[in-house]
């Protein structure tokens, strides 16, 4: 099992289409490091954009560059664009419909051991309710090379999460990818499991496991969280019961998404996976996963318990809803 | 154009902007009055802009960031070409385009203004982009002085100094009243003049009504490695007598008799297109 960095991946792909197209541009937030920009600062200097410790600015500066005919990818941590630079996201970005970029590293929890302060797990909530805007988070280096690709002849504002430590690989080499188009990795009737970032890779260990115990699981990765495919998820719902798994707060991310279309189009028994809404357990990532229960074990169990859950709820008849007749 | 030419355009163009605030019931008539001089000198007298052609890449570029003066902003895009004058009547409908702060799907709005504290920022990449891009053109941000207690304002302001963004253009109007009462009441600002110094910037002070000097000023830009900042003294619902200098005019609308009032103290008639 082969594992690399996504924000690495990332910006080795960047760094070798900037050579190629003088009009992308990488900006950073004194975050050269932690979005490992140096490289391409040094090669590129005239396609690099040091903000210092500003990301409203940065946000500003980025929108302006795209005005002028730059394709800016901006690099820093998640925490601190999501939402110290929310409102420049949500104006010169998504509202003014500007070419930019923004590359959120270190997403999630992968800043564990720092506290809450540098936790990014609000991002997916606050991202997917700004109008015109496209979330994605990338499941591997794989895919966030192919996802970085996609994203240098994307025109329109996009926010990327990643994380920060290596990462199995899901994908082989250059995956077909497709902003909005969700990749079912596994297909299994007994239920189904929908998964996004560094989630994905835990989500196909669980298959594993639950088919060791006779149940088929679908695995999808959902890395497009807006716009949602809405199709694949429904029929994902077929099975009868999803469970969304996610880095990210409880409130506001992918299983809400999932919960809100399903609610609406096909009620669906389902468990949402993820973060609690409290100041988090401090640790690795590893250790916060561990700690509530975010691996491949925890999600089994959860999937099993939804299972007896929904064997042992009495029948109901809802309307659109044809799966519900057992 | 000349100067007294822009400055007589200027009150036209303040009867636009009291007839559409009159009619919509609502808009921020005291900045939209103390800035329209400026703005005036800036389109009839220094942008080099293609209306029929807003997206022309070597157009200067020009950002409201205090997005709520938007009043005169449209009446001047409109007056030069950049829409027809007619759809003045819209402002503030239902379903217009044209609404209470810039939105870019009006031709020649570079980006949407509003939140204060933005437009400089993005100046400062508008005028990064040329720099690197070779490009001749520059690009003017006009802020309003209360809202220079944003911030983001003075991030963009470093990096402004730090690029040494020469092609830059701040511009303050510095009319002295904020919504709740004067600027050095709600947060001081002054020493205004050496602060901006202090941050790198090439700075002046003129009158922000006398379009003489403002045409001088913009045409006469010669400092190197510096950004510039213009801090234009002005009043605040210039040239309307009963409302000029009163903060309770930051948002309000005249009624059908300060309307006319109004027409009378500028000189003007009325608007062909009311």
């Amino acid at each position: 099992m082969s594992k690399q960095s996504a924000r690495i991946a990332f910006t080795r792909t960047l760094s070798m289409l900037a050579r190629k197209d003088p009009r992308l541009f990488a900006l950073a937030t004194d975050s050269r490091g932690s979005a490992a920009l140096d490289d391409f600062a040094r090669e590129l200097p005239e396609q690099f954009v040091e903000c210092g410790i500003a990301e409203q600015n940065a946000i500003g500066i980025a929108a302006g560059l795209a005005n002028t005919g730059k394709k800016p990818f901006i690099c820093g941590p998640a925490c601190f664009y999501s939402l110290r630079s929310s409102e420049q996201i949500k104006i010169d970005l998504a509202y003014s419909n500007s070419n930019v970029k923004i590359i959120g590293v270190s997403g999630g929890v992968s800043y564990g051991a720092l506290g809450a302060s540098h936790h990014a797990t609000q991002d997916v909530a606050l991202m997917r309710a700004i109008p015109g805007l496209t979330v994605v988070l990338p499941a591997d280096g794989n895919q966030t090379e192919a996802l970085t690709r996609g994203l240098a002849s994307h025109i329109g504002p996009v926010y990327v999460r990643m994380g920060r430590g290596e990462v199995p690989d899901v994908y082989e080499k250059d995956p077909p990818f497709t902003l909005g188009k969700a990749n079912v990795l596994r297909r299994g009737s007994d239920v189904s499991l929908i998964a996004c970032g560094e989630m994905v890779y835990f989500t196909l260990e669980t298959a594993k496991l639950l088919a060791q115990n006779g149940i088929e699981a679908t695995v999808i990765d959902m890395h497009t969280l807006k716009p949602l495919d809405e199709e694949v998820i429904l029929d994902a719902a077929a099975a009868g019961a999803v469970v969304s798994i996610e880095e990210h707060n409880i409130h506001g991310g992918l299983g809400s998404a999932i919960a809100s279309l399903l609610a609406q189009r096909r009620p669906t028994f389902m468990r949402i996976l993820g973060l609690p809404d409290e100041v988090l357990y401090t640790g690795t990532s590893a250790q916060v996963f561990n700690h509530y229960g975010l691996t491949p074990q925890g999600i089994a169990q959860a999937a099993k318990e939804l299972l007896k859950v929904r064997k042992d709820e009495p029948v109901y008849y809802c309307a659109g809803s044809e799966h519900f007749s057992q | 154009m000349n100067a007294g030419e822009i400055a007589r355009l200027a009150n036209h163009r303040r009867a636009d902007v009291i007839t559409m605030v009159q009619r919509a019931g609502n808009g921020h008539t005291g900045g939209a009055l103390s800035s329209l001089d400026i703005l005036s000198v800036l389109y009839y007298g220094v942008l080099n802009l293609r209306p029929s052609e807003p997206n022309w890449p070597n157009r200067d570029r020009f950002l409201l960031s205090k997005g709520h003066s938007v009043e005169g902003y449209l009446a001047l895009l409109a007056d030069c070409g950049f829409f027809p004058v007619e759809e003045l009547r819209t402002f503030s409908q239902a379903g217009s385009r044209l609404i209470g702060h810039p939105n870019n799907k009006v031709p020649g709005v570079e980006i949407c203004t509003g939140a204060l504290g933005h437009g400089l920022s993005v100046g400062v990449g508008m005028a990064l982009g040329a720099k690197r891009g070779r490009d001749a053109f520059r690009t003017y941000v006009l802020m309003g002085d209360g809202e220079l207690a944003e911030g983001s304002i003075w991030e963009a302001a470093m990096a402004g100094a730090h690029y040494m963004l020469d092609n830059l253009v701040a511009i303050i109007d510095r009319n002295g009243l904020q919504i709740s009462g004067s600027t050095e009441s709600v947060i001081a600002l002054e020493d205004l003049s050496a602060k901006w110094r202090a941050f790198g910037w090439d700075v002046t002070e003129a009158d922000g009504h006398d379009t003489s000097a403002l045409l001088a000023y913009f045409h006469g830009l010669q400092t190197k490695g510096r950004p510039h900042c213009l801090i234009a003294h002005t009043v605040k619902s210039k040239g309307l007598p009963f409302a000029e200098g009163d903060p309770a005019w930051h948002h309000k609308a005249p009624n059908a008799d300060q309307l006319h009032a109004g027409y009378t103290a500028l000189n003007v008639e009325g608007v062909a297109w009311a």
